[in-house]
């Protein structure tokens, strides 16, 4: 085994490296060294939806929630459900929302987070709802780049075997 | 602020850490000033972003030991995008407070540790990870979203109004504002080729622009700026102090602070708080902000405007620096901070009023010298590496207004004629937070 790892001159053949072997000496034009080791990090959070549950079982129910504030003068409805009123400072309720809305706005993610690369390209829209006061992010099935606008109209769709994720409901347009 | 450093922003610097980034940048900006040695300095505000890209808690600590600050008072900054610029405001405050008659506020990012789209998953982190990051998590995703809508708001209902078919207008105006967006771009491309610091300076066409790899539609590769390695320092201190160490002082006139909702799902849809130059009339039919624009960026710019004694501010800033890390976010910005009405944005590319004067972008740029927006080439030429960006932005404004660009850049192209006011702007988050610092010339 050699004492000094391989020595590169482009950045980009380091990181190949490091994956090959964990470790590379970067030298760059000025001739300077840089000893570079791969260094790795994975980690599982207990994480805990907290008062945004109700929200989570639904989606498992096929149910979509969003939430209404409880002060009669009040009664904002969140499409993206919260358990205060962001308006008044209120609590909400838990409502159904309709499982039927219109595209706000959307795009078409080419590239992604490494975590979602290999799903791409994928839809995101933001959806309104008749009498909800804000929006709900979603993904968007069943439709091209090319199919999508402002003003279209969509429905929900949940997943059968529920991941308990944001990403247990979808929409697709409607038929 | 009596002087500043950085270092040049590139994709990687293996052979310096952050410590010695900032050290870097931190003698460039000493060596100006030979009355300023660090026992004049009362303390620091040290402002990096992520913890994931530092994988180093606490980093801001080492900092300060390296830069042989122990045992001085610092606090740590971080507020996203904005993490620069809330650094810089939070020196401004500790010497305005009375705290400290000198500050130094040194921010840094190192975001080459990690491969490009981890980066991204790191910045997707900055959205609420139970109701958007899991869809998958992508900051560009969510300014498309953004821009898809401003487009909607002002070119299908403006420009477009009279076209018929639904789809066809949305498609039409897309690729107007894609077009105009493009201008942005190469504008800030452009401006960099005379600045040292840039991490991408490039002559480009509005053509390439476009052409370049579609990221999330309609965001091109090109109209996206980059992740970024770099670091960089202000010192601030109070006119007194100001006066002993240099005949050639800024003045921090006015700073403002915004927020909006983490999610975009649950920005308002209300009124537009109005700059002293509009009227109600202009927005009668626009609900405000939804997610076509910074509700933020317009709070932080009525409150450093109200401080500085700003009513119209094309006529009274002689420039800007703010946070394109999106082309299409510079065009919302305009309107955001009054540079013209909400709708007028794309208008005001087209009419050239935020290009130099005397540069060559290879399209007509009528009224350009007008109002310069992004003289340095802003985040998308300059790169961002996000706890340097907002302070990055300070140096060539502080620069800018000394009248020392062609000394500090070795390239006086850049530098505007006896620039008197100017403003940064430093934004995070779709918005969620943004601040706005006005800067003036401090002699005559």
């Amino acid at each position: 085994m050699s004492a000094r790892p391989p020595t590169m001159t482009r950045f980009r053949d380091v990181q190949t490296e490091l994956e090959k072997s964990g470790a590379a000496i970067f030298r760059d034009s000025d001739g300077v060294e840089s000893l570079i080791v791969r260094y790795p990090y994975a980690i599982s959070y207990i994480h805990s939806y907290a008062e945004d549950t109700p929200f989570f079982l639904g989606l498992a129910e096929g149910r979509l929630r969003g939430s209404k504030c409880r002060r009669p003068k009040c009664k904002f409805v969140f499409a993206t459900p919260r358990s205060h009123c962001m308006v008044c400072g209120a609590p909400t309720e838990w409502i159904d929302l309709p499982t039927h809305g219109r595209v706000h706005s959307w795009t078409t993610c080419h590239f992604g987070s490494e975590a979602f690369l290999k799903e791409t390209p994928y839809n995101l829209a933001l959806v309104e709802f008749d009498g909800a006061g804000s929006l709900l992010l979603v993904r968007l099935k069943d439709c091209a780049e090319s199919d999508l606008f402002i003003g279209m109209r969509v429905e929900a769709r949940f997943e059968p075997n529920p991941k308990y994720s944001v990403t247990d409901v979808w929409f697709v347009p409607s038929g | 602020m009596v002087t500043g450093g950085l270092t040049k922003f590139a994709k990687a610097h293996p052979a310096m850490d952050f410590r010695l980034m900032v050290k870097r940048a931190y003698d460039y900006a000493l060596k100006g000033v030979p009355g300023l040695t660090a026992d004049r300095i009362d303390g620091t505000r040290i402002s990096y972003f992520s913890d994931h890209f530092a994988r180093q808690l606490k980093a801001a600590s080492m900092v300060q030991d390296y830069l042989g600050m122990n045992p001085k008072g610092s606090v740590r900054i971080e507020w996203g995008g904005a993490t620069g610029g809330e650094c810089f405001q939070a020196a401004y405050e500790a010497v305005a407070s009375g705290r400290m008659d000198v500050c130094l506020a040194a921010g840094f990012e190192t975001m080459s540790r990690v491969a490009t789209w981890k980066g991204n998953e790191f910045i997707a982190l900055a959205s609420d990870t139970n109701f958007d990051f899991p869809l998958g998590g992508f900051y560009t995703g969510y300014y498309a979203l953004m821009v898809v809508r401003h487009i909607y708001e002002y070119l299908r209902k403006g420009k477009y109004a009279e076209v018929k078919d639904e789809r066809e207008a949305q498609r039409l105006a897309i690729a107007e504002g894609s077009r105009i967006m493009s201008k942005v771009s190469v504008k800030n491309h452009r401006n960099a080729l005379h600045n040292p610091y840039a991490q991408y300076p490039k002559r480009l066409t509005v053509e390439d622009v476009l052409r370049s790899e579609m990221i999330s539609y309609p965001l091109t590769r090109g109209q996206i700026c980059t992740m970024s390695d770099g670091a960089a320092v202000a010192v601030l201190c109070t006119e007194e102090r100001a006066k002993e160490f240099t005949d050639r002082p800024v003045r921090v006139s006015g700073v403002g602070c915004g927020t909006d909702t983490m999610r975009l799902a649950d920005r308002p849809f209300g009124r537009v708080p109005l700059l002293p130059h509009e009227r109600a009339k202009d927005y009668e039919d626009l609900e405000y902000p939804g997610v076509h624009s910074f509700r933020a960026g317009r709070a932080a710019g009525l409150e450093a405007y109200r401080m500085a004694g700003i009513t119209r501010p094309t006529a009274e800033l002689d420039f800007i620096e703010l946070h394109d890390a999106y082309a299409s976010s510079e065009i919302q910005t305009y309107e955001d901070l009054g540079l013209c009405r909400y709708g007028e944005g794309y208008d005001f590319v087209e009419q050239g009023d935020p290009f130099l004067k005397g540069i060559d972008y290879g399209f007509s740029t009528p009224r350009a010298g007008t109002m310069p927006v992004n003289p340095s080439g802003g985040l998308i030429a300059c790169g961002h590496p996000v706890g340097a960006t907002g302070l990055m932005q300070g140096v060539f404004a502080f620069w800018q207004l000394q009248g020392t660009i062609g000394k500090h850049f070795g390239d006086p192209t850049l530098q505007l004629d006896h620039p008197r006011r100017g403003a940064i702007h430093s934004h995070a988050g779709t918005g969620s937070s943004v601040t706005v610092s006005i800067l003036e010339r401090g002699f005559r």
